[in-house]
């Protein structure tokens, strides 16, 4: 199964239509992920990582449009299919969950209804074998007395609950692939430990690969088995998650792991300060020319400021896009 | 608990005005066109005529009874009508937005620029009169309000968490506004529905005044009250009943879309039980 990829990103670019003219809000995006696997995408609000998930199920809405590049499902091109074949794949194929859990059902419609729709609509089953189903897949959500829930409706359900239940209405129907877009961000802290354990041994199960959107770095790592670091609408550093840590490439990625705090700093390395990387993301309309970090890198040359870095395949594998990286 | 109240007085005077049409024949003491003397001519109520009679004798009694079944055929059919156009439209022009928004606007600007008498009177005077003819006209033209509602609705739903999600789990456009977008909005559609049958019983009492709407003698609330016009003073039973009937009605269904309203949004009803 290792031959064609789940799926495969190459070279996608999104364009963002702002009226007069069409900017690039995210480009040169490549990475695959293989049946099964978990991929983490990291970066700071506004650097892409939603677009890039919205692109791959195929929602991208005005403004934003592919601009290029291609993007391939078990080998085939989905990224020109018809309104309806997209339709087909999303839901069944492909799964998303969200970082709202509050907003994000139906508060008019009870939960297990709202599971069940999915059995009917992409497997065709009867109504009554959909609440079935429904109630075994609560149960499977380890959500406590399935068959009474299913009757609730979602402003009954704390925020955890709610968030197991988009997890079994995602997962209803065996999708290869999970999008989870920030699915703890709304949740607090306890929740969010059990909501991603939850999810991981559920896609373990299943053999269902899952694309992880996060701000979160050390969320992402602990989670996926590689990382994606996004900046600016490029991918900047793509590693195993454990070399992330232990030794960030790009200048970015170092900035980032050096300004988490880390547990028993303090008494190995006495009271220091958290670094921060300086300076803000430039807006989508005024992207630096070159390397679009180099406003904020100390390493930052010349060339950085006028040639655009290729992605270099590190020895120890993963890419770096840096003209200075080791 | 006020608000179950409503509700349930509501509902029963609907359902009383209903049960008293669909029993008409059963009810009522006399038939409200033949049984007309000119002895019992304007008689104040009274144990042998409940509701008095009228200048040609007839029972009013009766002719309430029978008016009932014209006034809320027109009421709910052509309501009905309004409701599912409005919908349709607004829904759609909400959900999908750009060129079909605009079209549906224009439409809708035009419908509420016309007023709407004047409108179902142009069509009553292609269709002619009629029960049919007064459905249809009543049934054409007073979607606008039903259509900005749902529209207004669709524009604000469209962008929550809930329709975006469907989109991602593969619902089809018809599948999104019919399960996500349409039970989110059915409270205040219910409510402009309940209110429209109200006027549109009034507005049948209207074309039937003007002689379009259902033909003389056979009764109808509206035109009952328009021919006791002239003996409001020397007869005023012939107006207080008919009209006590439209009132109750218009309330009935005005307490029922209230009393819905509430019972149509989860999160009250769980707040109460």
């Amino acid at each position: 199964m290792t031959g064609t990829p789940l799926i495969e990103v190459e070279d996608l670019r999104i364009d963002l239509d702002d009226g007069s003219r069409r900017v690039a809000a995210a480009e040169g995006i490549s990475f695959r992920i293989d049946r099964g696997e978990t991929f983490g995408l990291v970066g700071e609000s506004g650097c892409g990582k939603s677009i890039t998930a919205l692109a791959l199920i195929g929602l991208l809405r005005h403004p934003l449009s592919i601009g290029g590049g291609v993007i391939r499902f078990e080998g085939r091109e989905i990224q020109h299919l018809s309104a309806a074949r997209q339709r087909d794949l999303r839901g069944d194929r492909i799964a998303m969950i969200f970082q709202e859990p509050m907003t994000a059902l139906n508060p008019v419609s009870p939960v297990g209804r709202q599971i069940a729709e999915m059995f009917v609509l992409h497997k065709g089953k009867s109504w009554r074998e959909a609440n079935q189903l429904a109630i075994e897949a609560l149960a499977s959500v380890r959500v406590p007395a399935p068959e009474r829930r299913v009757r609730d409706y979602p402003h009954q359900l704390s925020g955890g609950m709610r968030q197991r239940v988009m997890i079994a209405i995602a997962l209803a129907c065996g999708p290869d692939l999970l999008i989870a877009d920030e699915p703890t961000t709304a949740l607090d802290v306890t929740v969010q430990a059990e909501i991603i354990e939850l999810m991981r041994n559920l896609c373990a199960e299943r053999g269902t690969a899952v694309l992880m959107i996060s701000h979160d770095l050390g969320l992402v790592a602990n989670v996926c088995r590689r990382v994606a670091v996004m900046y600016a609408g490029r991918i900047v550093e793509e590693r195993g998650s454990a070399d992330i840590f232990r030794a960030p490439s790009h200048p970015y990625t170092q900035g980032l792991v050096d300004s988490l705090p880390r547990l028993g700093s303090r008494a190995a390395l006495g009271r220091s300060r958290l670094k921060e990387i300086a300076g803000v993301v430039p807006a989508i309309s005024s992207f630096p020319d070159g390397c679009r970090f180099n406003p904020r890198c100390a390493q930052a040359t010349e060339i950085c400021r006028t040639v655009v870095p290729e992605a270099d395949r590190l020895e120890a594998g993963g890419l770096v896009r840096c003209h200075h990286h080791a | 608990m006020k608000l179950r109240a409503n509700l349930v007085i509501g509902g029963v005077l609907f359902a009383l005005a209903v049960l008293v049409g669909l029993l008409a024949p059963w009810l009522a003491h006399t038939d409200p066109v033949l049984d007309a003397n000119l002895m019992n001519a304007e008689e104040p109520p009274s144990w042998t005529w409940w509701f008095g009679t009228d200048d040609q004798g007839r029972d009013i009694y009766s002719r309430v009874v029978y008016g009932a079944r014209v006034s809320l055929t027109v009421g709910i059919v052509s309501q009905l009508i309004n409701s599912v156009i409005g919908v349709a439209l607004g829904l759609s022009a909400g959900y999908f937005g750009g060129w079909w928004d605009d079209v549906v606007n224009a439409l809708t600007n035009l419908m509420l620029a016309i007023p709407s008498l004047i409108f179902a009177l142009a069509i009553m005077a292609v269709l002619g009169p009629g029960l049919t003819s007064l459905l249809i006209a009543l049934g054409l033209t007073n979607w606008s309000f039903t259509c900005r509602i749902a529209r207004a609705s669709a524009l604000s739903l469209r962008s929550q968490g809930y329709v975006q999600a469907a989109t991602v789990l593969g619902y089809g456009e018809l599948r999104i506004m019919v399960t996500q977008l349409l039970p989110n909005m059915l409270g205040p559609i219910v409510v402009i529905g309940t209110l429209g049958m109200g006027s549109a019983v009034l507005s049948e009492a209207a074309l039937s005044f003007l002689g379009l709407g259902v033909r003389p003698p056979f009764p109808s609330w509206g035109s009952m009250l328009s021919d006791a016009r002239e003996q409001i003073t020397t007869a005023p039973w012939l107006s207080i009943f008919p009209g006590l009937a439209i009132f109750l009605t218009v309330l009935g269904l005005n307490l029922l879309g209230d009393g819905l309203r509430d019972i149509l949004d989860p999160q009250s009803r769980s707040r109460r039980t």
